[in-house]
């Protein structure tokens, strides 16, 4: 299905990519990280530590067994350190 | 009734205490908290965010401090963007009738902040930049309030 992605911090840097939108055969964001991380070494190197990532989906965090939607956008990232 | 705000300026702590309690003799207590970006190595740190979820974020957790406290108002402002060592990145104050509402309910906010709104910290040291890892006594400090 057809989902946003937007990747920020060193996610988005290992990517090489602030966002994009694919179709990708994911029903749930674990198997959507499981797709992308075919797709190349940046994704590879990004999505290889899964303990050290967080998602968000439609801007509310999600775990990774969390169900994608058409149309969703889902955004990958590190744990946050604002404040 | 917690005014919400994602800037790049900078921000004045007694400009805003003093817009939360204007005109008002309700308010008995003003708890505020200002972090400011630490020095020492850092030369410099960008603060990254995820604007379409940063404003929803920090209003939920505005909304749930609510939800807990019996609270008159308040105020929460984090920065984002290239700041200098010495800079102010994020302001919360918070108006009660008494100052254990207003004490509670800033460092709950500040806590829940600090694991749950959408910014990341990247240092400048010695001409390198590296991305600030999450503490783990920020959770612990989050959790307390469970």
């Amino acid at each position: 299905m057809k989902i946003s992605l937007l990747y920020f911090a060193w996610v988005r840097e290992r990517i090489g990519l602030d966002g994009e939108t694919r179709d990708l055969a994911a029903a749930t964001v674990g198997e959507a990280l499981a797709a992308l991380s075919a797709l190349g070494d940046g994704y590879a190197a990004a999505f290889a530590e899964p303990h050290r990532l967080r998602f968000a989906l439609d801007q509310d965090f999600v775990d990774a067994d969390a169900a994608l939607r058409e149309g969703a956008e889902l955004a990958i990232f590190p744990p946050v350190t604002g404040g | 009734m917690i005014t919400v705000r994602v800037q790049t300026e900078a921000f004045d702590l007694a400009a805003e205490t003093r817009a939360l309690s204007d005109g008002r003799t309700d308010i008995g207590a003003i708890a505020s908290f200002v972090g400011l970006v630490r020095g020492g190595e850092i030369e410099a740190m960008t603060l990254e965010h995820y604007p379409a979820m940063t404003t929803k974020a920090l209003e939920a957790i505005a909304g749930e401090a609510r939800r807990r406290w019996p609270l008159l108002g308040g105020t929460v402002i984090h920065r984002h963007g290239r700041l200098l060592p010495g800079d102010p990145i994020v302001l919360v104050a918070i108006a009660a009738t008494h100052r254990g509402d207003a004490f509670d309910a800033c460092a709950f906010i500040m806590d829940y902040l600090k694991t749950g709104a959408p910014f990341w910290k990247k240092e400048e040291t010695g001409g390198e930049s590296r991305w600030v890892e999450a503490k783990t006594e920020d959770d612990t400090a989050r959790d307390r309030w469970n």
